[in-house]
């Protein structure tokens, strides 16, 4: 069942010891990770310890405190107005989709592909469509968001953000307002992309996903990565058991 | 004030006294348009079918018209064959006043519609009378929801009532052309009136707004009716 | 007073040449007090402190000079500043400059609408601030916001009629002038009532037309 990909790739991405504070309370407090070509992370942690606030500071939404990020060896911390580049090869899906609610399906993909990349209309067109067919929503294309229902929403947000050809994804808790039957068709769509060599961070409560699809999977409590390891070295862990206690609550593999 | 002329110095006690114009035409037509706004939005919601369409082409005529279109309509056209030797002054408050009670019973219309109908359904399972459940339950009700959009006539009338300068009406406005007709310096004499109509506007705003304050309801959000 | 036979072929060429002059006090006026609308929105809403209380303090300012004063300053005022503009221009500044100041309140109104999770996906794609505001963040401000704009807009068609108090002969002063030369007021009136009626009811269809075919599903709520 666990069929994991190799990750022999070169080092893409660096988290140097990112700290952020929010007023008196220090959200992360240096943290540091590398992720290669092709790689799938997931991150797992209680509420409240930092997982959005980390992914937020490798795009640079959130500007850390101190430490530094860096994509192929070029700085993404401190970089000014080329920060808008490194975002672009950055994408991100959120859990509430932030669909641009007043364009269509296709619209969504185009956006950026026209304003960003500066391609054509007619290129942008052909790209968006390829994407929209990649997650299955060829036939939505003219649909506006709200239209959609979560679990196309959140596929769609996926096509926008690799119509971008990042290299690398970030994806915040990307299925948890959705309900089970949704959830299932986007981690589909995950799954695929992994096996297909895109890298990706994902912070998510879906063990399943994470014991079937991660390289590696990072626990974090209280703004700190407290252990980390390979799906099957995680599985004899104490933390692990730990986790798998306050996830069954809500989670169920 | 040295920046001040003493001919426009000498001529403030004239401009300020405009003031009370101003103020009297706006209470005026506010109480007008309450007085024949509340009638007005009842028949919209509960009258007879031939009243509501009477209403309702009084607002559509009364909002569909300039302000100065009306005053003239009513100072050369239709108040001299009532009554001709009726003052400007009263005109402009009429008018105004019919003005405004158009819009306020579009703004107690949707107070009223925005109280839900289970209120009317209590009242009556317990034995009022349809005319007495909407005195004593619904309108209580509906004219706090009204409030902010009623207050919010206040500064409309406040800049309308300027328009009144055209029937030779002795507002802030009428007064500072006199001034500057008779003294000159229009730069000076309009920012003195522009200051006095700002003042007034966002004093007389404040003090709608702790009217309203006090009376709030928990519950009742900030009344978006 | 005179028994009056409506003699149209009077009366109707210079209320002709009125409504032409009011038509265009509208056109010229509305797209420049639309982006200047947007301007002070945008300026209160992302400029600098500086910028943002100066738009306040237009807004203020505008919203509570009367347009009629504010015609006054711009026409009879201004000149003793040796500026000078003709009636028709000064008359339409002032609508702009009014008409602005309030459609800014309604769009500024809608960029706060706009949930912050949009412009946080704009710049993730790799947009930039600028790029996010004018591709997405005020496309959807100026939809929720269109039911605001729209009323400015028939409030425009009314008001400038004030343009007659500056000189501008538009259909009311037109009609004032015809009315007063033929002692014919109430007819006139009437008249000129049935005008502004009809382009205000007629301007309303039109509105809501266009905001049928550019209504976007999820945007219902406007
Ligand atoms: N903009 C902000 N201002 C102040 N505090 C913030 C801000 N964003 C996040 N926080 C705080 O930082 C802490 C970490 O938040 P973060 O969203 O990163 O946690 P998380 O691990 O993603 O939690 P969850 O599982 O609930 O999404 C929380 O205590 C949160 O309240
Ligand atoms: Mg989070």
């Amino acid at each position: 069942m666990v069929m994991h990909k190799m990750t022999d790739g070169e080092i893409i991405l660096r988290v140097e010891d990112i700290h952020k504070c929010y007023g008196e309370t220090e959200v992360l407090k240096g943290v540091s990770f590398d992720v290669r070509r092709g790689e799938t992370k997931v991150f797992i942690g209680p509420s409240g310890t930092g997982k959005s606030t980390l992914l937020r500071c490798i795009n640079q939404l959130t500007i850390p405190d101190s430490g530094s990020i860096w994509l192929n060896d070029e700085e993404v911390t401190h970089a000014g107005p080329l920060i808008n580049h490194f975002r672009q090869k950055i994408g991100m899906v959120f859990q509430n989709f932030n669909l641009f609610d007043h364009l269509t399906a296709i619209g969504n993909v185009e956006i950026a592909l026209i304003r960003v990349k500066g391609m054509s209309k007619a290129d942008a067109r052909k790209k968006a469509l390829e994407e929209l067919g990649q997650v299955g929503l060829l036939d939505k294309a003219n649909a506006y968001p709200a239209e959609l229902s979560g679990g196309q929403a959140q596929r769609l947000s996926i096509a926008r953000a690799l119509a971008m050809d990042p290299e690398v994804i970030l994806f915040d808790e990307p299925t948890s307002s959705l309900d089970p039957e949704l959830t299932r068709e986007v981690l589909e769509v995950m799954k695929r992309l992994a096996r297909a060599g895109m890298t990706m961070l994902v912070v998510t409560h879906e063990m399943g996903f994470a014991l079937s699809v991660a390289n590696e999977i990072l626990f974090m409590e209280h703004g700190k990565i407290v252990e980390k390891g390979s799906p099957s070295e995680i599985q004899t862990s104490p933390t692990f058991a730990r986790t798998r206690m306050f996830l069954g609550t809500f989670q169920d593999d | 004030m040295s920046i001040l002329s003493p001919a426009i110095v000498e001529s403030l006690p004239y401009l300020l006294s405009g003031v009370f114009t101003t103020l009297g035409l706006v209470i005026l037509a506010l109480g007008l348009g309450l007085v024949m706004g509340i009638p007005m939005a009842l028949i919209q919601v509960y009258g007879p079918a031939p009243l509501q369409y009477c209403v309702r082409t009084y607002i559509w005529i009364f909002r569909g018209l300039p302000i100065l279109v009306l005053l003239f309509l009513f100072y050369f056209g239709i108040f001299p064959l009532l009554a001709p030797d009726i003052a400007a002054f009263w005109i402009a408050a009429v008018v105004l006043g019919f003005r405004t009670a158009a819009y306020q019973s579009e703004i107690f219309r949707g107070a009223i519609l925005s109280i839900s109908e289970g209120q009317m359904l209590a009242a009556r399972s317990l034995g009022m009378s349809r005319f007495y459940a909407i005195r004593t339950v619904i309108l209580p009700q509906a004219l706090r929801r009204a409030l902010p959009g009623w207050t919010n006539e206040y500064p409309i009338l406040l800049t309308d009532s300027s328009v009144c300068y055209a029937i030779g009406v002795a507002e802030l406005l009428t007064r500072g052309n006199q001034i500057v007709a008779r003294i000159g310096d229009p730069m000076t004499v309009y920012v003195i009136v522009a200051i006095l109509f700002i003042l007034l506007n966002y004093g007389g705003q404040w003090i709608f707004g702790r009217i309203e304050n006090r009376y709030k309801i928990p519950g009742y959000g900030h009344g978006d009716a | 007073m005179i028994d009056l036979q409506f003699d149209f072929a009077i009366l109707l060429p210079p209320l002709y040449q009125g409504a032409l002059m009011t038509f265009a006090l509208i056109l010229v006026s509305a797209p420049f007090g639309f982006l200047n609308g947007i301007g002070i929105a945008l300026g209160r809403t992302y400029g600098n402190w500086l910028v943002s209380r100066l738009c306040h303090g237009y807004v203020l300012f505008f919203k509570g000079c009367p347009l009629l004063l504010l015609l006054f300053i711009i026409y009879f005022g201004l000149p003793s500043l040796g500026i000078t503009f003709t009636a028709f221009t000064s008359a339409v500044i002032g609508f702009i400059l009014c008409n602005g100041a309030y459609n800014s309140e309604y769009i500024r109104g809608g960029i706060q609408s706009v949930s912050s999770g949009q412009m946080t996906a704009a710049l993730s794609l790799g947009m930039s601030r600028v790029q996010a505001i004018r591709s997405i963040i005020l496309p959807q401000a100026l939809r929720k916001s269109l039911p605001g704009l729209s009323n400015e807009f028939i409030y425009l068609i009314k008001y400038s009629s004030l343009a007659y108090m500056i000189t501008v002969v538009e259909i009311t002063g037109a009609g004032n002038i015809i009315a007063a030369k033929y002692f014919a007021f109430f007819e006139i009136f009437i008249l000129i009532g049935i005008f502004y009626l009809a382009l205000v009811t007629v301007a309303g269809r039109v509105i809501a037309s266009i905001e049928k075919k550019i209504a976007i599903p999820g945007f219902g709520g406007v």
